[in-house]
């Protein structure tokens, strides 16, 4: 039970972390809210689903990029997606990252873009990397028998 | 592409539509698909998403040209909800089509969007959409959602 204890207050310290480091938002929580008994898996996922199809838009957005001739509007329409989805999953700066990019393709700036496009990727590799610890943690309580501690960290 | 999950009411509720509407959900966010299917199945509603306007028109027999004087999946669609922006047909085109439609006229249309543009919301409503709904979508909106739709039909 000592076990369980300490994974649980590591989960909870970790979860913590990542709202107060503004990695995810209050829009994770409501996420977490939807998975219930019938279906414990939702979130994980959810998440996963998330990583494939981000994975895609970035590769996108790169051979957009790269084009002799640069059609902003399709690189904006792919921002626009991944802006969307990192919303609806909680993925504060990933987000905001999006709108920081969303801005550079008004104004057509290329370099900008190219630059803003490599903090875009550093920024979802890291909530990547947070989420996946998070889903481990999970795991690690669940198999030493203890309960997944619901984290409701919103800031208003 | 087009999919159809029913709750697990369906079986023991035998197609009572008071007590699980069938909402038609369209968004090209694979994400917010799932999301907003989630958060309806929740609200005990039985869900088909579409991932554009123009499957949303197929599934509800009203494309241009295949039309089929009686489509059973129109009639069993008790609400539609649908993103704005989407390639080709977005969501206010998609609630024309539907507006115009006589078999689909009277179903509620509700429109979200991440982006708060008050002309956009304007043009949504005057066009007669139910409501419209700032994403991300939350669990308390789609309860709100759900008192609605049962008025309207009250």
């Amino acid at each position: 039970m000592e076990i369980v204890g300490q994974l649980q207050k590591q989960f909870v310290d970790f979860t913590t972390s990542l709202y107060r480091e503004g990695i995810l938002d209050g829009q994770f929580v409501e996420l977490q809210k939807l998975q219930d008994e019938s279906t414990p898996d939702f979130v994980c996922e959810l998440v996963s689903e998330y990583f494939q199809d981000s994975e895609k838009i970035l590769t996108n957005l790169t051979t957009a990029l790269q084009q002799q001739v640069v059609n902003f509007k399709v690189v904006d329409d792919h921002v626009h997606q991944f802006k969307g989805s990192s919303s609806s999953m909680g993925a504060l700066r990933v987000r905001n990252m999006c709108i920081a990019f969303k801005s550079l393709c008004e104004e057509k700036n290329l370099d900008g873009c190219l630059r803003c496009l490599q903090q875009l990727k550093h920024e979802f590799y890291l909530v990547k990397n947070k989420w996946e610890t998070l889903f481990r943690l999970e795991r690690q309580i669940l198999e030493a028998g203890g309960a997944v501690p619901f984290v409701d960290y919103r800031f208003y | 592409m087009v999919s159809t999950c029913d709750s697990d009411f369906a079986n023991l509720n035998k197609g009572n539509v008071e007590e699980e509407p069938h909402v038609l959900a369209v968004d090209d966010n694979l994400v917010d698909r799932k999301l907003v299917e989630k958060l309806l199945k929740n609200s005990s509603c039985k869900v088909t998403t579409a991932e554009n306007g123009l499957r949303a028109l197929e599934y509800l027999g009203l494309l241009d040209g295949k039309k089929s004087s009686m489509n059973n999946n129109a009639l069993k669609v008790n609400m539609i909800i649908t993103d704005y922006c989407m390639p080709e047909m977005n969501g206010y085109e998609l609630l024309k089509k539907i507006k115009e439609s006589s078999l689909m006229k009277d179903v509620p249309v509700v429109i979200m969007s991440s982006e708060n543009v008050p002309t956009r919301i304007n043009k949504c409503l005057e066009e007669g959409a139910q409501m419209f709904m700032l994403k991300p979508l939350k669990c308390s909106d789609v309860k709100k959602l759900r008192c609605h739709l049962m008025q309207c039909r009250g």
